[in-house]
């Protein structure tokens, strides 16, 4: 069961909230709709599910209606229609009393400007969400700590956030969300405020985190490097619609719209495909029962001037020039083992882009696409170049 | 032909009206009023002449100067001015009436908080009370104090408690504003993490609105403290005791010099007051 389901979620800003729906079911445009009515649609038709212990990033510009979005998760801002399921139970409906209950016990927030409270210690920040649930002293005080520490902030307990640096305060921000133990992270924007080299380092510590915690954590986000660096899933948003759900790798290989496509037009694909999307299937000889006559054929046939070289466990062993085949062919040579030569550049299947670039740069043969030692495919030059131009074949199939 | 345009009715008779509605609740209110004078004058001559003028002011000068030492991070400047001041005052002959100042100012003073800090709250959490609030605020601070010496008398009578009254109406305004405004200047950011961790109403105000509206709050309770203070001249009209009543008698009597030394002792306490107020609010920050 999905941790947070969410159905035909819409916000419409303003007094005739009923008109304005009834204008969206007709399919007008979000302008359209505010000549008409003078409202605003904030979020329109929303429908998604997260799973538990999934980063479901959800990006789009500003005025995308994303930070409006995670608002009504968790009803900071009243939904106008569609229903919120949280394992199951509909947050739409609750009353003050079950709302303040399922705010304080299933889902802690992240801001983008941090939010922390400049009259309390770190310390006592990261206690607000116990303190309020009435936790006795000592023990929303251990909790706390234990909290902080995560967060590499165990030493700052009396400061003020004030005395913190960015990227500090957004730790305690972190640990006052974590203090609380919940089941869901809403995270706004939680690292666009900080500078690039420290948003980078809490991407990771996030990440890290999230491998031992396993929270099913709901990420906002203007930025798609960071959204492809933490989305397990991401949906996409503009105007207040969703355009597309889907791995980071769907989203950037097949964008479902010309907006979409726009979107990941200037992402840096060098950092984000890997040896995996670009490589082909390989020609191959095997060592134990081929010769040069059959390394040579094998070359004529398919246009190459060298081929791989395995063992019958799919081991790589090296490679054959065309060169040295017809050489040994001459001088009787039946032996594939005295010619190979076995200074193959080899890569990872998730190695990126960008470093096979300047592997590929150096060397005359295809580089190699090794897991465990066993040969998956190889990249040809140009299928890096075409891959960075972006009109390269980009191979999923590969991915899964 | 023109001037018979106007008359088109007689005269509306407000005044008549204030008469008679006033009338209305001071004979309707006696239950509430007569203890109050009662009661509450005694309170007040218990408080400023059985408990300031049994202090011997040697005492309650260096009461004030350790006070004011440690309020403003152990610096010298305001105890000595105290020091000064009070003595200055004490030396002309004025410590009883400076008694009986203090005491007006401070009990009306800490009223006008008691009432305007929770109808602040009031205001800055409903649109509707805003609404109607505000112009009323604006009429109690615009209409000239002497007016409300009028019906002090008719609820009170004379003395110190229809001068508390009108330093009351006089004085409240600027904490309610500032308390209003101090909670809704509160960050919307921080506002939303409160409610969203799951905080009640409560929670919330005394939590983090409170807290971080405190500095605003305290402006205006200066503010407050400091109207009291000017009320005191024109509350002596109606019989409140105090340095006030000296101005007052000197200006009948055409005396410059009393009329100026009283002044100055009114100057001085409002300087120590405004530096006590203003220090107690830069103290935690």
């Amino acid at each position: 069961m999905a941790v947070i389901e969410v159905n035909n979620l819409t916000k419409v800003f303003g007094k005739n909230s009923k008109q304005a729906l009834r204008l969206l079911d007709k399919g007008l445009s979000k302008e359209a709709i505010l000549k008409e009515t003078g409202n605003s649609v904030g979020v329109n038709r929303a429908s998604f599910s997260v799973e538990a212990g999934e980063i479901f990033v959800i990006m789009g510009l500003s005025g995308s209606g994303k930070s409006t979005l995670i608002r009504l998760i968790n009803r900071l801002i009243e939904p106008t229609e569609g229903s919120i399921l949280i394992e199951g139970e509909d947050l739409s409906k609750m009353d003050k009393k079950a709302l303040r209950k399922a705010r304080r016990e299933k889902m802690s927030m992240v801001f983008q400007q941090f939010a922390l409270f400049p009259h309390r210690t770190i310390l006592e920040n990261a206690e607000y969400g116990l303190e309020i649930q009435g936790i006795p002293k000592e023990e929303r005080q251990k909790k706390a700590i234990e909290a902080l520490e995560l967060v590499g902030l165990g030493g700052y307990l009396n400061q003020k956030p004030g005395q913190l640096s960015g990227g500090m305060q957004q730790r305690v921000g972190l640990a006052r969300a974590l203090a609380n133990d919940p089941k869901i992270l809403l995270m706004d924007e939680a690292f666009s405020a900080l500078d690039p080299l420290i948003r980078k380092d809490m991407q990771d510590e996030l990440l890290d985190l999230q491998s031992t915690m396993q929270k099913t954590i709901l990420f906002i986000s203007h930025d798609l490097d960071e959204a492809l660096r933490l989305g397990d899933r991401i949906a996409l948003m503009k105007d207040g619609v969703i355009v597309q759900i889907g791995t980071p790798e769907e989203i950037l290989v097949n964008p479902a719209n010309d907006y979409v496509e726009k979107f990941v037009e200037d992402v840096d694909r060098s950092k984000i495909l890997t040896a995996q999307h670009i490589m082909k299937r390989p020609e191959t000889i095997y060592i134990e029962k081929h010769g040069p006559r059959v390394a040579l054929e094998r070359m004529r046939e398919t246009g190459i001037s060298s081929i791989f070289v395995i063992d019958n466990k799919r081991n790589l062993q090296g490679y054959i020039t065309a060169d040295d085949a017809s050489d040994a062919i001459k001088n009787e040579i039946s032996d594939l083992k005295k010619i190979i030569k076995t200074d193959i550049p080899k890569v990872e299947k998730d190695t990126a882009l960008h470093e096979i670039f300047a592997i590929i740069h150096d060397s005359q043969v295809p580089v190699a696409v090794v897991e465990k030692d066993k040969l998956q495919g190889i990249i040809v030059r140009g299928a890096v170049i075409a891959a960075l131009s972006g009109d390269g074949e980009v191979n999923l199939e590969n991915a899964r | 032909m023109l001037d018979n345009l106007l008359d088109f009715m007689p005269k509306i008779p407000i005044s008549e009206a204030t008469q008679s509605f006033t009338r209305w609740l001071t004979d309707t209110f006696a239950f509430l009023f007569d203890p109050i004078k009662e009661y509450f004058g005694d309170f007040m001559e218990f408080v400023s002449e059985d408990l300031l003028m049994n202090i011997p002011p040697v005492i309650f000068i260096l009461i004030v100067a350790i006070l004011a030492f440690f309020i403003t991070g152990k610096k010298f400047g305001l105890a000595a001015f105290s020091v000064v001041g009070l003595w200055l005052i004490y030396n002309q002959g004025h410590w009883e009436d400076l008694m009986n100042t203090v005491t007006l100012v401070i009990l009306a003073s800490l009223l006008s908080i008691i009432i305007g800090v929770p109808i602040g709250i009031l205001m800055s959490k409903s649109k509707i009370a805003n609404t109607i609030i505000t112009p009323i605020l604006d009429f109690m601070q615009t209409m000239p104090a002497f007016v409300y010496l009028i019906p002090a008398v008719a609820f009170f009578g004379i003395g110190m408690v229809p001068g508390v009254f009108a330093s009351l109406i006089f004085a409240t305004p600027p904490t309610v504003r500032f308390t209003n405004l101090g909670i809704r200047q509160v960050s919307k950011d921080l506002i939303e993490a409160s409610d969203a961790f799951g905080s009640t109403g409560a929670q919330k105000l005394f939590k983090v609105e409170l807290p971080m509206a405190r500095p605003t709050i305290m402006a205006g309770i200066n503010q407050t403290v400091m109207l009291a203070l000017s009320m005191v001249v024109i509350a002596s009209m109606i019989g409140a005791p105090g340095l006030g009543k000296e101005v007052l008698s000197s200006l009948q009597r055409a005396q410059v010099g009393p009329g100026f030394v009283a002044g100055i002792g009114i100057v001085i306490l409002a300087i120590i007051i405004d530096r006590f107020t203003q220090n107690l609010n830069k103290k935690k920050d």
